[in-house]
């Protein structure tokens, strides 16, 4: 799993900084530090990976001020869990500071403004309290203002720090932001100098980290916002490649560079690159234009601002706009309190109205699913407001309309369609406890027993996930519970529900198609008047399925004998070439801009359920404008993910000789560095065994290599480091940027399969050397060769899996590993084999019979139960 | 070659066994209350005070070292774990603590040395510190979460005149161990690299880590990966686990440490959980199997017992582990290494 607690660029926030927010500024002055110590809080559940800490006032005991908070911060665990930046320009305090900090702080900042002794001395204690150090480029003739002085102070301080033992890693230099566009010409090279200082600093300080204080940068521009964050965004755009790890800044003050107006951009760019003579002319005559322009902008759009609060509330859950929600939901408090009522009635009242609106227009079809997960969105917001008050009353919160807790089960990894369910509940009413991903029975049952849930609702997405559903039932069984079971998930059926869950629990079981549906199902299960007769319409029709099942009969199978025999005949002197780059190759980071020209969208709008294709959907008559919005959110996004590489799609794909003996293909490798010594792993495949009219063949993908010796490839990619992101995303209650995310990356993982399979038919095997494809030719693989994937029909045993990750040495090569059920690790992952016959097709298994059964749990050196429950979907 | 090297280079040949408890084998002595203070003439009950035994009954402690000797230690710590100005407080015996720590060390220094001659195996002896039973991090008072009952100076004072008088007594490294609050650890840290400063000679030390819950934090809330952040400016020649649950449970938290830690791992388990009667009754050989997996996945340098382990658990685990490969200490890492409760790396 990708390691969320790692960072290539941090933002340190400066809310808990008293020279950088006046808000906290009055807090502790005023001696208020219960409502300090929650703008801590507020910070680290924002996302804040360091929290800086600064109590500079000339009127404030800073000593007595910082020890005080951070041992209060020290209780909150949830703030603590952070590392904490002790900030300060006088050193007792920093070492008051240090002796009240239990994990491993940084200290900001040190230099040698008084001279070499007292730099080291403050140094060497700081090594050890265990701290990591700011170093200010400041020396005794002042603070660094050009490059050449900046690097100059650096690098002295490196060596005299790692001189006496100081660990490098422990450096982090600030060679100082200043203002620039003053209109004094000396400053103009401010900006560059400090980006091409921190890149000689990297160069020259191994392991040295670089930090600066953006505010600076962007003085001259007090007062006109959308100027200076603009400056900030494009300073950071070309300071973090030449290597600055670290800013102070507040990240509201940023934007995203890509969507700053291109006029605007480039003036920032020409000031802080220096690119021309005029440019600090032409930044302050455009800046005009912008403070202009920004209020004109927000009248026209701020109309609705002056509606009623009760309106002003509507309008925003129904178009789903988060920015005023605070405000206007504190408006409605205040109002309710005012006369006499309680906080709880703004739930009740408007803003559950507007999420009426909002379930109307969503189940009348007039609303699109990305839209609804936006309202809840806003409405998280709303009611996050509100929690602090009805808990100051010590109300019962407001009556949710049921309890529901969901899961996706034990051994799988797959939640995005859980979470919409989950959105979708919530927007409706009900209380969801989500208790996320690869989940144990024992946890669930608790979880619903402890909090005496209305019902349980389990996810999966691959196939074994269906074994765990039944083992759920199971147990909810034993326990005698009687809570309704629902059912969703990809793989899961109204079928297999029937035959395999239903069975197995007395309670109710409701196998839920999709998203859209499950608010339906909450509410008929909870009603009083139709919960008995919906229960036992579904449990009929389940019945009905499973005596049409029994009745059914079932298409006929061969014996296996019978179905090799009618194997398919593939012309086998047309097979692949053997590869030009036989072997392994990993590729540690492909370049997401160009996998971005791979995606296939269809599949995209599909797990929106916005049904269409791509791009036909855009001008579709019903779902067209939300899928266009959609499509501009997911395009915003692209960019920033690309932008700000926010993700890492790192991939692995190996060729090996081989040959097929039967349905198995033994791959022969050869251990080089071994003394040559050769090891065979055997690929067993399965083969098709219902009865085929005229003559088709009875497939096996063992049917595409020659027994006389053919090459055959695999291949494990991943898109990593979405954790970070998403969390940042829940920390906000922003769901529908978490969905957005996680569909992206799951596109970027399809679209590098697809992208690594063309680079290997054109180059690493080859065998198509000059072949020409258009994305949309691509997505109707039209290009010769295959690569099914274990767990899908033509494969559809996921333990060859763990087989293929060996081969590939996936978990060291593209960061991937498996659960026990075979899912990938991240999430967006695709592996698969590369099959190069020209005549190779994908297709399904389908029903095998007992004797293949037995056969392959043979081959594959399993016992019988094993192979049964790999293969269970394909058995009767 | 110094102590920390020679353990370095011990520990490449093969997996190193420290001993067990002394609190047990002290109660077993059944010692009476003036036996505990024999002619100190304290004045409060010292029945007990298993630290002051050092000084008044030197005797039952080096029967006690010697026991773990022939068990097959070779790393010996001193019965020391309380003997620190805040826990002696306990009993009125603070002006005891400089003798008591002295008189620790000496003990166990003169019986490997005698040992040592006999059969010419290299052995060690670290001076234990115990926790002290206040917290830095903590408030004892519910209501006011920013209080504090000792600060961070005292602390380091306490821990600088034991590390002192063990050093003075002849111990090769300083055992911090048992650390449930991590301040205290680095106030610990602090005070052992200021006494070697001021003697202007290395002293080494140990650090080990106890966990509270299965989670794997300790009463301070650091987990195990956050800790050694904290902790690994000491350059500790052993980082490692003790005492929390048995090696069982203590079983991934090794594996984790093992993994991120670049300096020889120590892990010594309690013998198995307590049962109903607070007693410990895993036997010897079902310890040693355990704590022989960590050595089967290389994944521990030095193995010894914490809590209800004894000479023959010790001894069981030395013929559990012997001739098994030592874990191989992994690179360091150049990522900038925080942390809060949780860890935090900045990629190098």
């Amino acid at each position: 799993m990708a390691d969320t607690s790692t960072a290539r660029f941090v933002n340190i926030g400066e809310r808990t900084n008293v020279t950088g927010s006046a808000r906290f500024k009055k807090l502790i002055m005023a001696d208020d530090y219960a409502a300090a110590v929650e703008v801590a809080r507020q910070q680290v559940e924002n996302g804040a990976q360091v929290i800086d800490v600064n109590m500079d006032e000339g009127l404030l005991d800073a000593e007595r001020a910082m020890t005080t908070f951070l041992k209060l911060i020290a209780a909150e665990p949830d703030i603590a869990r952070v590392p904490v930046m002790i900030d300060s320009s006088k050193w007792e305090v920093i070492e008051a500071g240090i002796k009240c900090v239990s994990g491993k702080p940084i200290v900001n900042s040190i230099s040698m403004k008084e001279g070499e002794e007292p730099f080291l001395e403050q140094a060497r204690k700081c090594m050890l309290y265990g701290a990591a150090v700011v170093v200010m480029a400041f020396d005794e003739n002042g603070q660094a203002d050009t490059r050449a002085r900046k690097v100059e102070i650096c690098t002295r301080a490196y060596e005299l720090l790692t001189g006496f033992g100081f660990p490098p890693e422990d450096i982090i230099f600030d060679p100082n932001i200043f203002a620039v566009a003053t209109g004094i010409e000396e400053h103009d090279r401010y900006g560059l100098d400090f980006i091409e200082a921190v890149q000689e600093i990297k160069e020259r300080c191994p392991h040295a980290k670089t930090s600066g204080g953006l505010s600076n940068l962007s003085f001259s521009f007090r007062g006109n916002e959308t100027v200076r964050r603009a400056m900030h965004s494009v300073f950071l755009y070309h300071a973090i490649p030449a290597g600055l790890d670290m800013a102070i800044v507040n990240a509201g003050q940023l934007d995203v560079y890509d969507t700053i107006d291109a006029e605007l951009r480039e003036a920032c760019e020409d000031v802080i690159l220096m690119r021309r003579e005029d440019a600090t002319e032409r930044l302050i005559d455009l800046a005009e234009s912008y403070k202009g322009k920004s209020k004109q902008d927000e009248k026209e759009a701020a109309e609705w601002r002056g509606w009623p609060v009760e309106k002003r509330l509507e309008h925003a859950l129904v178009k789903g706009i988060d920015a005023h929600v605070v405000e206007d939901t504190e408006e409605a408090r205040a109002a309710v309190a005012g006369r006499e009522g309680r906080p709880i009635e703004v739930i009740e009242g408007p803003l559950m109205d507007g999420m009426n609106v909002v379930g109307d227009l969503f189940g009348s079809g007039k609303m699109f699913l990305p839209q609804v997960v936006k309202s809840a969105r806003v409405m998280k917001k709303a009611v996050a407001h509100l929690i602090p008050f009805i808990e100051a009353e010590k109300e019962e919160g407001a009556k949710a309309k049921g309890t529901i807790v969901m899961a996706t089960v034990k051994g799988d990894v797959h939640d995005i369609g859980k979470n919409i369910v989950g959105v979708v509940l919530q927007c409706n009413g009900y209380e969801v406890i989500d208790l996320g991903v690869m989940v144990p029975w024992a946890k669930i049952l608790e979880t619903a027993n402890d909090n005496q849930a209305d019902m349980i609702g389990l996810s999966g997405l691959i196939t074994p996930s269906l074994d765990e559903m039944v083992t759920v039932a199971e147990e909810m069984q034993r326990a005698d519970m009687a809570m309704p079971l629902l059912i969703g998930g990809a793989t899961t059926s109204k079928v297999h529900t029937a035959l395999k869950i239903d069975p197995a629990y007395e309670g109710p079981v409701i196998h839920v198609l999709d998203a859209s549906r499950a608010v339906g199902v909450a509410s008929r299960l909870l009603s009083d008047t139709q919960r008995d007769g919906f229960v036992d319409d579904m449990a009929g029709e389940y019945a009905k399925v499973r005596e049409a099942r029994e009745g059914k009969a079932k298409s006929v199978l061969l014996t296996l004998e019978e179905a090799r025999a009618n194997y398919y005949d593939a012309f086998l002197s047309d097979k692949p070439a053997p590869p030009l780059e036989p072997g392994v190759h990993a590729f540690e980071d492909w370049s997401l801009a160009d996998l971005s020209d791979y995606i296939d969208w269809t599949p995209f709008f599909r797990a929106w359920e916005l049904a269409g294709t791509y791009p036909a959907i855009l001008d579709d008559e019903v779902v067209g404008d939300t899928a266009r919005d959609l499509k501009r959110d997911a395009a915003a996004m692209l960019d920033r993910i690309i932008g700000e590489k926010w993700l890492t799609a790192r991939g692995v794909c190996g060729f090996w000789p081989c040959a097929r003996h039967g349905d198995d293909v033994t791959i022969h490798r050869e251990f080089i560095r071994e003394g040559g010594r050769e090891e065979h792993v055997v690929l067993p495949f399965l083969r098709q065994q219902i009865k085929k009219s005229r003559d088709r063949a009875n497939m096996c993908l063992a049917d595409f290599i020659d027994p006389a010796g053919d090459w055959i490839g695999g291949f494990a990619v991943g898109i990593h480091g979405i954790e970070e992101h998403s969390q940042r995303f829940l920390a906000d209650r922003d769901d529908y940027s978490d969905i957005l995310l996680k569909a992206l990356a799951d596109r970027f993982a399809e679209a590098f399969a697809e992208r690594l399979h063309q680079h290997v038919r054109t180059d690493l095997w080859g065998y198509a050397p000059g072949e020409q494809l258009t994305n949309e030719a691509l997505i109707k693989e039209e290009y010769r060769g295959i690569r099914p994937a274990p767990g899908y029909p033509a494969c559809p045993d996921h333990s060859l899996k763990p087989i293929l990750f060996e081969l590939l040495d996936a978990e060291a090569n593209a960061g991937l590993s498996l659960t026990e059920n075979f899912a990938m690790l991240p999430t967006a992952a695709v592996s698969g084999f590369y099959f190069g016959h020209p005549e190779a097709e994908y297709f399904g298994v389908a029903r095998i019979g007992r004797d293949q059964l037995e056969d392959y749990a043979k081959r594959r050196g399993v016992d019988l139960p094993t192979a049964e429950r790999w293969l269970r979907p394909n058995l009767d | 070659m110094s102590a920390r090297e020679l353990l370095r280079s011990e520990a490449k040949r093969r997996i190193l066994i420290k001993d067990g408890p002394y609190g047990t084998a002290i109660q077993n002595a059944k010692l009476a209350a003036e036996q505990y203070a024999g002619d100190t003439g304290l004045a409060d009950d010292q029945k007990g005070n298993n630290d002051l035994v050092n000084l008044t009954r030197p005797a039952v402690i080096r029967e006690i070292c010697d026991d773990y000797i022939e068990a097959g230690a070779s790393l010996l710590a001193t019965n020391t774990f309380n003997a620190n100005r805040i826990s002696q407080a306990d009993y009125g015996a603070e002006g005891f603590v400089r003798e008591m720590n002295i008189a620790a060390a000496r003990i166990i220094r003169e019986a490997i040395d005698e040992a040592t001659a006999r059969d010419g195996v290299v052995r060690f002896v670290a001076g234990a510190m115990g926790p002290t039973n206040k917290t830095l991090s903590l408030s004892p008072n519910v209501e006011d979460p920013g209080f504090r009952e000792v600060t961070f100076d005292e602390v380091k004072d306490v821990y600088r005149e034991q590390a002192g008088a063990l050093v003075e007594g002849g111990v090769d490294f300083i055992l911090v161990e048992t650390v449930f609050d991590t301040l205290n650890c680095k106030a610990a840290i602090m005070a052992v690299r200021e006494l070697a400063e001021d003697l202007g000679r290395d002293v080494p030390l140990m650090i080990s880590l106890t966990l509270t819950d299965l989670s794997g934090r300790n009463l301070s809330g650091h987990t195990v990966e956050a800790f050694w952040h904290t902790v690994r400016h000491a350059d500790p020649v052993t980082i490692g686990l003790n005492c929390s649950f048995g090696a069982d449970q203590l079983r991934p938290h090794v594996q984790l440490l093992s993994g991120i830690a670049d300096t020889l791992l120590m892990a010594y388990p309690n013998a198995g959980l307590p049962n109903e009667l607070g007693e410990y009754d895993e036997a010897p050989e079902t310890t040693a199997s355990l704590v022989k997996q960590w050595a089967e996945a290389g994944q521990v340098n030095i193995l010894g017992g914490c809590c209800g382990n004894t000479p023959g658990h010790v001894a069981a685990m030395a013929r559990a582990v012997s001739g098994m490969a030592p874990r191989i200490v992994p690179e360091p890492s150049t990522g900038m290494r925080l942390a809060g409760l949780e860890p935090f790396t900045i990629a190098a």
